[in-house]
This record gives C-alpha cells, sequence and structure tokens, in this order.
C-alpha cells in the first residue's frame, strides 16, 4: 500500500535530482552572485544590490534591443526559408526523407563556430563572392558584407535553420494526405488547400520552431563576434565579455537574468496572441 | 440521354511499381446512371478504389475518357469535377469544427453566408447530426464523424457522391444501422451514389446495381438479384455468397438444358445458351439454399438430383448446413432453413439425395 502510494514520487525522483542539480543549483548561484558586490581580487560578497540590473540594463539596453530585433529578423526570415524546405521533405522526398533529414543535420557534425568562421572567410571584402563580382566591377571597390547586421542575421539564419526546419517537417508529416485530397475535392484550388489546410496545420511546428530559434537566436554571441562589428553587439556578447574579460560577474549574471526575464515574457505574450490552446489542440491530435 | 450520370470510356490505369507496369484497371466502360445506388465490389487490390478515384480526378487514366454529365473531365482537376468523395478514414479538417468542415465546399464555391448556414443547417438535420455545429472532429465517435463526412460532401449536391469504403472503420452493429442510413439519406437527396466496398453483403443490400471487380477489371455488372442468383464466373459465384461449383462433361442437351450426368441417376440440369454442345465440358454453380436435402430417394422428380454422404453438419441457427460428399466433384455446401424442421435432417455419414430445379444451376463462363 505505502509502496504504491510512494511510486510516483519515486518515479520523479531521477528526472527530479536532474533538474536540481543542472537547472535549480546554477540558476540559484548566478541570482545570488547577481546580488553581491566586490572584485575578483578581494572577492564577491552578498549585499543584495538589486541597483545591478538596473545599471547593467541602462548602460546596455542599445544590445538588449537589438539582440531581440536580431533573433526576431533572423525568426521570420527563417519561417520563409524552412517552410518549402519541410514542405519539399514531407510532401516530396518519397522513400529518401530520412536522407533529406540526415543532410540538413549533417552540418552538426562540424562545430558551429568552424562553421560560422568558415562563413567569414567566405563573405571578406575580397573573399570568393565578394572579390570576383568587383573585379567584374559588379560592386564598388567598397562594398562588404563583413560587420554589418545583414551578416550577423545571415549567419544566425543559417545556423539556426535545422530548428525551424524539423518541427514544421513533423507537422506536415502528420497531416494525412486525405485531408489535403478532401480539401481539393471540396473545390479548393492547391493554393486555397495550403491556406486553408495545410498552412494550419502546419502551425504548431512553425510555433515550436519559433520558440527553438528566436531564443537561442536572441542570446547569441558567437555570430555577431565573428561576422559583425561593433555596431552589431549583441548582449550575449556582453554577458561574455563582462564574464570572462571584465570579470565583473555580477553585472554579466544580471544581464543574463534580464535576457531570459525578457525572452520568457516574450515566449508567454507570443503564446497567449497566438492562442497556445488551439494550437496544441491541433498538436494532439 | 442526360439519365447517365457518370461513363467511363475505355478508361484504363497503369502504375510503376518497382520497375514494374502493373494494370490497376485495364481498359473498363461503364455507366452509371442518374439518382442510381451503384457498387464497385471486389477484393482489395482490384483495381475499385483506382476506378473511384479516376472519376473524382485524384488519378488520371492512362487512357480512356471520363464523363461527368456528358462532359469530358479527363484531365481536369478535382476541384473542377463536381463529383464529392467520402473517404474511408473520413479526412475531416481536424482543425475545424463540424460546421466548419461541412461549410467548406460552398465557402470554396463564393455562396452567400446565410445560404450557407441554411443548406448546412438543413443537411445536418438530414444526417442526423442536429446542434453538433461546435464539435471537433476528435470529440466525436467513429459513426458521428462519418455523418460529418457525409454531409461534408452533400451539403454540395454533387452530381454524384464517392463513397470509398465508408463503413468500413465502424464496429458491426453500426455498420448495418448506417447501411440502412446511407440508403435512407441517397433516396432523400436523390445524388448518385458510387460506393466502393469490398463487403458483399453491403454492396446486395444497398445497390441499385453492382459491378464485381476482379484483377483489374468487371467480371460482372448486374442487379443484386443477378449478381447473387446467375454469377458469370467462378470468381463472382464464389466471392458474392457461398457456392457450389460443380463440373462435368455435358451428356445432351435438349430444349436449351443441358444434362450433366454422373452415372447411377444422379444429374444435374442447367439451362444453357445454344453455344453449349453435348460431349464438352461445363462449370455449373449452384446457391446451398436452392438446394433440397432429404434422405429418401426422390420420385418422379424433373430437376438435378445428386445422392452423396453428409461429412459434416452445423448449427447455424436460422438455417443448418450439411456438406454432402457426391460423384459430382468437390462437396456440396446445403443451407437448410430451421424454419420447419426442429431437428436435423440427417447427420454425418448418412446416405441422403439433393435435389433442386433446374433453374436453379447456372452455366460459369459461357455466352
Amino acid at each position: 500500500m505505502l509502496r504504491r502510494r510512494l511510486a510516483p514520487y519515486l518515479l520523479v525522483l531521477p528526472g527530479g535530482l536532474w533538474l536540481l542539480l543542472f537547472f535549480v543549483v546554477p540558476m540559484v548561484t548566478m541570482l545570488s552572485l547577481s546580488l553581491q558586490e566586490g572584485d575578483v581580487v578581494t572577492g564577491y560578497v552578498f549585499t543584495g544590490h538589486w541597483q545591478t540590473y538596473a545599471d547593467a540594463i541602462v548602460n546596455y539596453r542599445t544590445q538588449l534591443v537589438r539582440s531581440l530585433a536580431y533573433g526576431a529578423v533572423t525568426t521570420l526570415i527563417l519561417i520563409v526559408l524552412a517552410f518549402p524546405v519541410a514542405y519539399w521533405i514531407a510532401f516530396y522526398a518519397g522513400r529518401r526523407k530520412a536522407t533529406y533529414l540526415f543532410l540538413l543535420l549533417l552540418p552538426f557534425f562540424v562545430s558551429f563556430v568552424l562553421r560560422t568562421i568558415s562563413w567569414r572567410q567566405i563573405l571578406t571584402d575580397d573573399g570568393m563572392v565578394l572579390g570576383p563580382l568587383k573585379h567584374l566591377g559588379l560592386l564598388s571597390s567598397s562594398a562588404h558584407i563583413l560587420g554589418t547586421p545583414a551578416a550577423v542575421i545571415g549567419g544566425l539564419a543559417y545556423n539556426f535553420l535545422p530548428f525551424m526546419v524539423l518541427p514544421i517537417y513533423v507537422a506536415l508529416e502528420r497531416i494525412d494526405p486525405r485531408v489535403v485530397e478532401a480539401a481539393r475535392d471540396l473545390y479548393a484550388d492547391p493554393a486555397t488547400a495550403f491556406r486553408k489546410v495545410i498552412f494550419p496545420l502546419a502551425l504548431p511546428g512553425v510555433f515550436a520552431g519559433v520558440l527553438m530559434t528566436f531564443v537561442p537566436a536572441s542570446s547569441d554571441y558567437v555570430n555577431s563576434a565573428v561576422l559583425g562589428s561593433s555596431s552589431t553587439t549583441m548582449i550575449g556578447q556582453v554577458i561574455q565579455s563582462q564574464y570572462l574579460t571584465s570579470s565583473n560577474y555580477p553585472t554579466a549574471s544580471a544581464l543574463s537574468f534580464t535576457l531570459m526575464a525578457v525572452l520568457l515574457i516574450g515566449v508567454f505574450a507570443y503564446a497567449r496572441a497566438l492562442g497556445t490552446e488551439d494550437v496544441m489542440k491541433v498538436a494532439a491530435r | 440521354m442526360n439519365d447517365v450520370a457518370i461513363e467511363l470510356a475505355g478508361v484504363h490505369k497503369e502504375f510503376l511499381a518497382h520497375g514494374e507496369r502493373v494494370q490497376a484497371v485495364r481498359p473498363t466502360d461503364l455507366s452509371v446512371r442518374q439518382g442510381e445506388f451503384f457498387s464497385l465490389l471486389g477484393p482489395s487490390g482490384c483495381g475499385k478504389t483506382t476506378t473511384m478515384r479516376m472519376i473524382a480526378g485524384f488519378e488520371e487514366p492512362t487512357g480512356g475518357t471520363v464523363y461527368l454529365d456528358g462532359r469530358d473531365v479527363t484531365g481536369v482537376s478535382p476541384n473542377k469535377r463536381d463529383v464529392n468523395m467520402v473517404f474511408q478514414s473520413y479526412a475531416l479538417f481536424p482543425h475545424l469544427n463540424t460546421y466548419q468542415n461541412v461549410a467548406f465546399g460552398l465557402e470554396r464555391r463564393k455562396v452567400a453566408r446565410d445560404e450557407i448556414r441554411r443548406r448546412v443547417g438543413e443537411i445536418m438535420e438530414i444526417v442526423s447530426l442536429g446542434g453538433m455545429d461546435k464539435r471537433s472532429p476528435r470529440e466525436m465517435s467513429g459513426g458521428q464523424q462519418q455523418r460529418v463526412a457525409l454531409a461534408r460532401a452533400l451539403v454540395n449536391r454533387p452530381r454524384a457522391l464517392l463513397l470509398d469504403e465508408p463503413l468500413g472503420a465502424l464496429d458491426l452493429k453500426l455498420r448495418q444501422q448506417m447501411q440502412i442510413e446511407l440508403k435512407r439519406i441517397q433516396r432523400e437527396v436523390g445524388i448518385t451514389f458510387v460506393y466502393v466496398t469490398h463487403d458483399q453483403g453491403e454492396a446486395l443490400t444497398m445497390s441499385d446495381r453492382i459491378a464485381v471487380m476482379e484483377a483489374g477489371r468487371i467480371d460482372q455488372l448486374g442487379s443484386p438479384r443477378e449478381i447473387y442468383e446467375r454469377p458469370a464466373t467462378r470468381f463472382v459465384a464464389g466471392f458474392i455468397g457461398t457456392s457450389n461449383l460443380l463440373d462435368g462433361p455435358v451428356d445432351g442437351v435438349e430444349d436449351g438444358v443441358a444434362v450433366l450426368r454422373y452415372g447411377d441417376g444422379d444429374r444435374v440440369l442447367v439451362a444453357v445458351p445454344e453455344s453449349v454442345k453435348p460431349g464438352g465440358a461445363l462449370e455449373v454453380s449452384v446457391r446451398p439454399e436452392k438446394i433440397d436435402l432429404s434422405r429418401d430417394e426422390p420420385t418422379g422428380t424433373t430437376g438435378s438430383v445428386l445422392s452423396g454422404v453428409v461429412t459434416d453438419v452445423v448449427y447455424h441457427g436460422t438455417s443448418t448446413n450439411y456438406t454432402v460428399r457426391t460423384a459430382a466433384g468437390p462437396d456440396l455446401v446445403v443451407f437448410d432453413q430451421n424454419a420447419y424442421s426442429a431437428e436435423d435432417l440427417a447427420g454425418p455419414g448418412d446416405r441422403v439425395f439433393l435435389t433442386w430445379s433446374a433453374q436453379h444451376s447456372y452455366p460459369i463462363g459461357v455466352s
């Protein structure tokens, strides 16, 4: 009897411990760190100094807003890029679906830092793309891509593409082809069948894809560091340099928390606005 | 002329499967009359669904012409054909509620909002789904989803309704109930139904006419009674109900009736066309319920008589089924209605006589 009553708790134990160890403990540590004062030499002492948050937000609001904007633009670009890819794999790849999905994930076998650096080689001012164009006089010799927001957003979109393709693919894959046929049978031309049936049924995938790309893209620090310039600095870079260069742990922690809070609020607002209930209902079919 | 709703002329379909050309549907001519309940009956893989999908426009024939209401629609896409389909899996739109599902076709056709509301309400009453407008398909039972699928197609008042094994997913009780319901709805709306099924009972009870398909071709086309009573081929005889197949040499033909003899008074009489001559072999089908079984030797009968030994007796409630070994080939099955007999007519090992009149034997595969 007792064992039966304890069973659910025992079953929760491994997952609970995992969460505690790898999520709660670091979070609490970081929260406490953000409220400490001092420096690396003399050490940090907990003082409950909330002012750090206010200062960090005021000082780095440009980077914070920029990161969210880059994240949003990247996500929009990804929806446009990923949908056709996912659609094609889901409906036209036939028996080769697994192959194409594997190809999509193939770049993951190389570190994304390395891949981003290689893009820098490709896009460099006299590199394989801009060099010939400039040579032919199609571009002015001062034209450049590196260091611009376009380069950073391009890098982000490149790196996070699979995270948008996969959830949309899964949603499309689950659509019963007969349902699409039913739409065609009920006088919908191909475009209308897409708009009225396929796209609505793929929405849960788009929703998941947005979560999986907007959050990491907004907090990314590699793409801007490698492909951008001081005018594209993102909040991730600021946090990184506060930690590793300035050793200003409280400010770095405070910024991390702020970013997390902003993203969480954003995600919840987004879920609310899109009516997750409907989305989830479709997803749960 | 315009009482033909659907016509197929020389329509055939080939698929490429594993590098081999497969004839899914062999050249077929078929016409379905206006307002008719027409069934395509056959085992899976016989080409019945492909035939229906060619009418709907989801498959293009390799050759031949599809006419709807006399108009050539070969190559016309499904959304431009005035037929609607009820899918086996229902294929309801999971993101739309019942009302939106049913209204889908009318909205595509830009029917006025009020008109849509009126027609959807009307059809929902016909399929007994009144008041279910807001339900999501997922919240409905199989039988209800089936009705939504039906309403969604019927509301458009198509020239013909194509139903692909629509009752396949329902349990037996509900299926029988829906069979009656479907027939009622068809009479009520007066729309041509083309019904694809592998269930011979379903086809027999509902159809005005049945096309029995096998291996991509129509073996026989006729009313349920014709198909049951006079199966044209061995396949039809075996697929529809239970059939006894006898074969033997034609001993003589007199007044269009051939006699097959198995020695010692055993004979089978069958009406045959003129092409059948004495000396050739003939295959004959007899339905089990047409045969009378008796332990007494018949006297003065003018029909078929076979003597044999009972090998098996199975009680089925409304009937008792006897298996009898005779000289005429494979064991014969006899169904005896239990209307009068309180006990078995014979037991295993008993010698019995089987009799039936000449009109109940049919020659197979002769014309």
